[in-house]
């Protein structure tokens, strides 16, 4: 046990190193919530440390001096001390007072979207994030420019997922069938990760779609010029190997030969596959489309039947041919 | 004069696997309930550790290394959901719900109010057996498709979209559900009818004052689980739309109903615990617990608020914002009884006279325990924080402490303190302190870190996570191990007392006044032959230590009066 020692306090060095921006406890600070969300952690914290101090301070302090050795026999001292538990009973509860109250306020701020934010939709699906922008921009990404009040409206496509992004210290579920949303205002530019924080089966933690802050409205605009028609003047396989990355694909199929959840697309163009059913078939043009479209008609032996149809629904015409030409030129 | 096991008693006076199986002694039912649950522990245990495993090193969504040939039809990430699920499910409905009212409670409850046996005892016996039955709808779903929608079910991807045993499931929980609802009936009634005289309300010992709250709960809030879990069933079934918005159902009505039962729920594990750990406090300081009162009143307290907090498990679900702030300041009237008992459970102990017994040990482990998993509970009942921190690792390590650090650790305190009257013998002192210590040491190293992951972003169920995240999950992992070294140790010493050459228990090896010590160890079949005089709980000034007994003997026996004979001598008169 001796040597965790040194080893926790590399971990309190090295946690400064690796991310300045961060704190021992905390990501970040990338958004107006930031700052005052943490200010209510640490007063929280410190309330808490001081009364379990306290507590285990008299506890330890109590059983050393009344232990058997030192003391025999028990003393009689009063059962029990109105005044006593009413103190006990009305500081704490001060202090909670207090935590409600600021929470309250802070929620109140959180729960407030300003009149004319920029409303980005975001739509959950096992197990992609699709945002999609006023311009009818659309990526897999979450883009937004830093110091403008950005509200997502959020719901899902099939089960509860949770949009979550801790250097902003946002979070709201997306629900099929409703809407919800939350706001923030970015602050400090650059990349950040985003969890789903919902529980949503097998890729629940691959969908850990990235954050980028821009620092300017003219550099957000350039973004979402681009963004607009991503394929714009790119050869088909090219537009493919980004239809993979920007639907989602790439979540549970690589382009590397490693497998996950779903077959890697990596030599399987022209291969001979098996299925669960015993039967065979050769990768070719219809067999793409069908896997697309209708992925449980053939399940590769080995993987599980997950797919459900929605991979065809998250995906263009354009972008399924786009997927096939890619598909070929990682044939081994 | 040295202790001798009484000839015959409620262990050896029937013998053979129907007179355990079909039996209304509820102390035999006590037993049986302590077994079974120890098993499903160890169960859930090994989930645990699996779980653990996996999180060990990052980027496993790679390889999947860690669990690689546990199964050749589950891909890595959808094996580890079913042990993350698989253990909160087994762990919240086979062994903590259960744990301490059916099994301590059904052990000692009744001798504490000097009874023979509970109200209903074959109602008992009928809940155990549903026990056994929920145990067995549970063992078939993890031998058929397994399950892999979180212990909490939630809809559509319960109903819709999992492919695994969730009907096995829920009927399990639903069948357990029964088992949970007629033992908090039984106690109920027990509490309320078989006093015996002399025995006032506030006469009564803390811990029945703990299972009688615990019963309110159980009855009224378990049926709840029961029709939530029953509406899943026919959803996924039968297509019938309720949960699923692509069937006109919705989503969030499940969240509510569901935590409607599983908020309550958390008392039902918790304070159970709060009441042995007040027994344990009381009796190894030789005080009578400071404020008695105020600890009984905030049990009832605590056990009424309960039902109305379970919003606060739903502040980024989606619910209205004013329900959201109205869910905040109730859930804070819930901290001020849990933090009066904690206070009183220190002062208990000014003045008096300390025995650091094992017993007492787990005690002292659950005042550091439970005041971590209270006051992190502040961050989270807290709206502005919640948001944040809400279904990360810090969540996971908050309810770990309340749950295991706190209901688990009094549970295995509790087992430490009634082994000598159980089964009429003493465990080696040393293996049991070590096993203790190791545990509650490797239990902190477990969750602490986990805090820290949580505030930092990490979330929960996740089978991979960001390399930034990965000191706090190794150190976690070795966490686990220790704990379950720790454990280990402590069962070995149980099971080890029981083999080889037994250390004999006296009556009465730690000076409790509880009616429960004044009967011979292991009890005679039916507890008492005369219901035996009342006293108060706690006081220990009636009681004396006798060196020749190796136990406590009352000042002044009353010549003739068998029970009270019998309390200072081992031998059945």
């Amino acid at each position: 046990m001796i040597h965790l020692v040194p080893n926790l306090l590399a971990l309190l060095q090295s946690s400064s190193e690796q991310k300045p921006e961060g704190s021992l406890f905390f990501p970040p600070k990338a958004s107006n919530f930031a700052a005052e969300a943490d200010w209510l952690y640490n007063f929280i914290f410190w309330v808490s440390v001081i009364a379990f101090f306290l507590t285990i301070a008299a506890t330890v302090y109590l059983v050393l001096r009344y232990r058997k050795s030192v003391s025999p026999e028990p003393q009689p001292s009063p059962h029990h001390s109105t005044k006593l538990e009413v103190i006990w009973s009305v500081i704490p509860s001060i202090f909670l007072v207090i935590m409600f109250w600021k929470g309250f306020e802070l929620f109140v701020d959180y729960r407030k979207v300003p009149a004319g934010a920029y409303q980005i939709q975001v739509t959950g699906v096992k197990w992609n994030w699709t945002f999609r922008y006023p311009t009818g921009a659309e990526s897999s990404d979450l883009h937004v420019p830093m110091g403008e009040p950005v509200e997502l409206l959020i719901t899902s496509k099939d089960v509860l997922h949770s949009v979550f992004i801790p250097a902003f210290r946002v979070k709201q579920d997306a629900v099929p069938g409703r809407y919800t949303n939350l706001w923030f205002e970015a602050t400090m530019p650059g990349k950040y990760p985003m969890y789903c924080t919902e529980y949503c089966g097998t890729s629940h933690s691959a969908m850990d779609n990235a954050v980028y802050v821009y620092e300017t409205r003219e550099e957000f605009d350039q973004w979402l010029a681009g963004a607009l028609n991503p394929y714009e003047g790119m050869s088909l396989a090219d537009a493919g190997a980004l239809a993979w990355e920007r639907k989602g694909c790439a979540t549970c199929h690589t382009n590397d030969g490693t497998n996950l959840v779903g077959p890697s697309f990596k030599g399987i163009w022209g291969a001979t596959r098996e299925f669960e059913d015993g039967t065979t078939a050769t990768v070719d043009e219809n067999y793409i489309l069908e896997s697309i479209t209708m992925p449980a008609a053939k399940i590769v032996k080995g993987y599980p039947n997950v797919m459900i149809a929605n991979g065809g629904q998250n995906l263009s015409d354009e972008e399924r041919n786009f997927l096939v030409e890619y598909i070929k030129t990682l044939a081994n | 004069m040295t202790n001798t096991t009484p000839d015959v008693h409620y262990l050896n006076h029937e013998k053979g696997f129907k007179s355990w199986f079909w039996t209304l002694d509820h102390k035999r039912l006590g037993v049986m309930y302590m077994w079974s649950v120890i098993a499903a522990f160890i169960l859930g245990g090994i989930f645990a550790l699996l779980v653990r495993m996996e999180l060990m090193e990052p980027n496993a969504i790679a390889g999947g290394a860690a669990l690689e040939g546990f199964s050749d039809k589950l891909s890595a990430p959808d094996l580890y959901n079913h042990f993350f699920t698989l253990h909160g499910a087994i762990m919240v409905f086979l062994v903590i719900i259960p744990g301490i009212p059916a099994a301590l409670g059904n052990f000692a409850l009744p001798m504490m109010l000097g009874a023979k046996d509970v109200a209903y005892p074959k109602l008992n016996r009928f809940s155990y057996h549903l026990w056994l039955t929920g145990a067995i709808f549970f063992v078939i779903a993890l031998l058929t498709k397994g399950l892999d929608t979180g212990w909490t079910f939630y809809a559509p991807y319960s109903t819709s979209h999992s492919d695994s045993a969730v009907i096995w499931a829920t009927m399990g929980a639903f069948i357990l559900g029964f088992s949970s609802i007629f033992t908090g009936l039984n106690m109920l009634v027990t509490i309320h009818k078989m006093r015996p005289d002399g025995m006032t309300w506030f006469k009564m010992p803390l811990f029945i004052w703990a299972i009688y709250a615990t019963a309110v709960i159980q009855i009224l809030a378990t049926p709840v689980i029961g029709i939530a879990l029953l509406m899943l069933t026919i959803e996924r079934a039968l297509g019938v739309g309720i949960f699923d918005p692509a069937l006109g159902g919705d989503p969030v009505l499940f969240e509510h109903i569901f935590w409607f039962y599983s908020h309550p729920a958390v008392y039902v594990m918790v304070l159970p615990a709060m009441g042995v750990v007040s027994e344990l406090i009381s009796n190894f300081s030789r005080k009578p617990i400071f404020g008695y009162k105020s600890i009984a009143f905030s049990s009832v307290a605590i056990a009424i608020f309960s039902f109305i907090v379970w919003g606060h498990h739903m502040f980024v679900s989606g619910q209205s914002d004013i329900v959201n702030v109205v869910f905040s300041a109730l859930t804070f009237s819930v901290a001020v009884p849990s933090a009066i008992k904690v206070f009183n459970w220190v002062a208990t102990l000014y003045k008096g006279s300390i025995s650091l017994d094992t017993p007492m040990w787990y005690a002292l482990s659950v005042i550091w325990l439970f005041g971590i998993g209270g006051l992190t509970g502040l961050w989270l009942g807290t709206l502005g924080t919640d948001i944040h921190l809400h279904d990360t690792y810090f969540v996971v390590a908050h309810f770990h402490f309340v749950m295991v650090g706190s209901a688990i650790f009094s549970f295995i305190g509790g087992i430490f303190y009634w082994w000598p009257k159980m089964f009429g013998v003493m465990y080696n002192e040393f293996t049991a302190k070590v096993g203790c210590f190791i545990a509650f040491a490797g239990f902190n190293l477990t969750f602490l870190p986990q805090f820290v992951a949580g505030s930092q972003g990490m979330p929960r169920r996740y089978f991979d996570y960001a390399p930034e995240f990965a000191t706090y999950n190794y150190y976690s992992s070795i966490g686990a191990m220790v704990l379950g070294i720790g454990l280990s140790i402590a069962l070995f010493s149980l099971v080890r007392s029981l083999m080889g050459e037994k250390k004999v228990a006296p009556a009465n090896p730690w000076g409790a006044v509880t009616l429960d010590w004044q009967c011979t160890s292991p009890p005679p079949p039916h507890n008492f032959d005369h219901a035996p005089p009342v006293q108060g709980p706690y006081d220990h000034e009636l009681l004396r230590w006798n060196e020749e007994l190796n136990g406590y003997e009352p000042i002044d026996p009353v010549d003739g009066d068998p029970n009270l004979a019998r309390m200072g001598s081992a031998k059945t008169v």
